[in-house]
């Protein structure tokens, strides 16, 4: 069978103006580059074209191919300015690539945005119109479905407020209904559903699933591994424009978080409020593969720097997460007091026999608590890491030769006693 | 599935599937124009009065000025319908103008974020318009009322030169929409213009009273020849029109609105990537 998308080739090429932030050209400089050009001619009638130093191209996407069949939901990865968007607004028609071609079978629909072209004087009811009609759906099909958005999007009493009245969860809530009923062969989702709350987040990743399941091909794109890794069963690693690996969702996860290891264990990606900063997470001890067994304990270390003296404590904190977003446990440092400004590093020791075989992913988080009861949040890495466990099977797995799953998220080794009591 | 058409990205592909979308996506006209209608007279006192009452006040003024101070000839027809026959066609156009030059970069999010074809938007501006021009005909019919002034049967050929002032702001529209987007300079031409075309244009005045000789080259401004024909077919009688000019001005705002066209359709695929 033919694929639904195939891209061939793709590369898309930007130029960056180094001498002005604005992305738009003024007539001025047109006309005035055009007479510095020209006078540089009379002058220097012999020389060659003058070298634009100004303006330097960018490859946002260089040499990309890929098939993607019907019914495959992919997850595209990737960190900020590999090239995630750009592929997604060339395949939305957004804008045009550079070079290279794809074809693509189906109706596409594609949310690269909650809420594009919503207007915030127009009442829920005129905004589900007015983006279906943006978002390409006719009149007729948007009345079908209207009783449907908005029992999903859950704002039944608010049908004829203005949107700007709306709590931003409202707001959110409407913008994914009228796009999740867009009924298209092929969707393509960026991240969007980092806004909203999580039993939200749960209902439109529901959604997405369904659309999936039904036949039609769903491109999602998402910073959040673990939300990647429960919705997706295919994956595309992008990495500096190029495709770094396409496979299965969690080959592609597991290199996510490998590229990011292998370049330093040092990445510092400027998370951070002004008061504290995150250096760097690593797994102490844990090979490429950022595998384990169940047996082992696993120390997370954190790295952090405390830039200036606050009056509280900083108090470091991880989250376990399940592949499907689940929070599995918050583990909060203890005995911590006001620590002048330095850099810290945090180990955290997670024992052997306490998670089951699977996927973890791990967000990193700094709480600083005052005396007054109040708390800030000075930063949170949701997917500061990830890592395998597997079961080795060997005598101390209690697997008595059972070869299979063993389910649940937890697997402690537990105390039993087993005495003799028949009297 | 098979069977679906199959759509090409490629680069400078010349996409023979645009107009298709543009019939695909005609809905979009009408709620984009739906959109700006009901937003503009949202958290307004009066509302929709504000339609009649700057045409209107514009038409006095002009009255004043022109047929009473100046004292300039008036065709033999009561001179508020003189004036008002051009202020129609005139209204429509700066206003057309003015929100199709400006629509992309007010759409600026939806076009960097969703995909339809980008003719849709500065048209819908002038359709905006069109709604306005139709609302103030209304100021005319009553000036005709109340005057006992009765057209003639050049009335009926309004809807042609309706369409002509509808293609002059087309065409200027999608020029300077085009143009907005990458050099934001004519973000201060577009008042300027509209500015400058109100007194180069025959609007407080008939342009009978330009010597014979300078018509033509006076018709080099393409609203010349829209206003001519709105007032010779609304004021009917002994009105002439000087047909030279007429076809002049024809002639370039059909040029107009096609090299527009082309310009709009060739920069079109880069709007999302320069606004």
């Amino acid at each position: 069978m033919s694929p639904v998308i195939a891209v061939e080739n793709l590369s898309k090429k930007y130029i960056i103006g180094h001498k002005k932030q604005e992305r738009y050209t003024a007539l001025r400089d047109v006309l005035a580059n055009g007479a510095k050009r020209f006078t540089y001619k009379l002058t220097h009638p012999l020389a060659g074209p003058q070298n634009d130093s100004e303006h330097e191209e960018f490859w946002a996407l260089k040499n990309v191919s890929f098939d993607i069949q019907q019914g495959d939901r992919v997850g595209i990865i990737g960190r900020n300015g590999a090239g995630k968007s750009t592929l997604l607004k060339i395949l939305s028609r957004i804008t045009e690539p550079t070079s290279g071609r794809v074809s693509i079978k189906g109706r596409v629909a594609s949310l690269l945005e909650v809420g594009t072209g919503f207007h915030p004087e127009l009442t829920g009811r005129e905004n589900i119109f007015l983006n279906g009609a943006i978002l390409g759906m006719r009149k007729v099909e948007i009345k079908k479905n209207f009783d449907e958005i908005v029992a999903f999007a859950e704002v039944d009493r608010f049908l004829d407020t203005p949107v700007k009245r709306y709590s931003s969860g409202m707001y959110v809530r409407l913008a994914f209904a009228v796009a999740a009923h867009l009924d298209p062969e092929i969707l393509i989702v960026d991240e969007v559903l980092a806004v909203g709350d999580a039993q939200f987040q749960k209902k439109c990743l529901g959604k997405m699933e369904e659309v999936g399941k039904e036949g039609r091909t769903v491109l999602f794109v998402s910073h959040n591994m673990a939300m990647i890794s429960n919705l997706c069963q295919k994956g595309i690693f992008l990495e500096g424009g190029k495709i770094s690996l396409q496979g299965e969702a969690s080959q592609a996860i597991q290199k996510y978080y490998q590229s990011a290891n292998e370049k330093s264990e040092v990445h510092n990606r400027g998370i951070g409020s002004e008061a504290v900063e995150l250096l760097s997470v690593e797994l102490v001890g844990l090979s490429g593969a950022l595998e384990t067994t169940i047996h082992d304990k696993l120390t997370i270390r954190m790295k952090y720097k405390i830039k200036k003296a606050i009056d509280a404590r900083c108090v470091p904190n991880f989250h376990f997460f399940a592949p499907d977003g689940s929070y599995i446990f918050v583990s909060v440092a203890n005995e911590i007091s006001k620590l002048p400004p330095g850099v810290y590093q945090a180990d955290c020791r997670v024992p052997g026999g306490l998670l089951n075989e699977g996927t973890y992913f791990v967000g990193v988080a700094i709480t600083s608590y005052f005396d007054s009861g109040t708390y800030d949040v000075e930063f949170f890495d949701r997917n500061a890491l990830m890592f395998n466990i597997i079961d080795p099977m060997d005598a101390r797995s209690n697997r008595y030769g059972y070869a299979g799953p063993v389910p649940g998220v937890l697997r402690p080794k537990l105390d039993w006693q087993i005495s003799r009591r028949d009297e | 599935m098979d069977n679906q058409s199959v759509l090409v990205i490629e680069a400078g592909r010349a996409e023979g599937h645009y107009w298709k979308d543009l019939w695909r996506y005609r809905e979009l006209f009408y709620f984009l124009a739906w959109r700006d209608i009901l937003v503009r007279y949202k958290q307004t006192v009066i509302g929709l009065a504000w339609a009649l009452i700057r045409p209107f006040l514009t038409m006095v003024v002009f009255v004043v000025v022109f047929g009473k101070l100046a004292k300039l000839p008036s065709e033999g027809v009561p001179y508020p319908i003189l004036v008002f026959a051009a202020l129609l066609p005139w209204q429509f156009f700066a206003n057309a103008f003015t929100e199709a030059g400006n629509s992309l970069i007010s759409n600026a999010n939806m076009i960097s974020k969703v995909y339809f074809p980008r003719l849709v938007v500065p048209t819908s501006a002038v359709i905006v318009s069109f709604v306005d021009f139709l609302i103030s005909g209304i100021i005319l019919v009553g000036l005709m009322l109340w005057y006992g002034f009765a057209p003639d049967w050049r009335i009926f050929t309004l809807p042609l030169f309706i369409f002509i002032a509808f293609a002059a702001a087309m065409g200027a529209g999608l020029w300077t929409a085009a143009l907005n987007v990458k050099y934001r300079d004519f973000r201060y031409i577009i008042p300027f213009v509209v500015q400058f075309g109100l007194y180069v244009s025959p609007v407080g005045f008939s342009s009978t009273i330009v010597p014979e000789q300078w018509r033509l080259l006076y018709s080099i401004n393409p609203m010349v020849g829209v206003i001519d024909g709105f007032r010779w077919a609304i004021l009917g009688g002994t009105t002439k029109l000087y047909w030279p000019g007429f076809m002049f001005s024809l002639f370039l705002v059909l040029v107009m609105l096609v090299t527009g066209i082309i310009y709009f359709r060739k920069t079109e695929k880069t709007f999302a990537d320069v606004i």
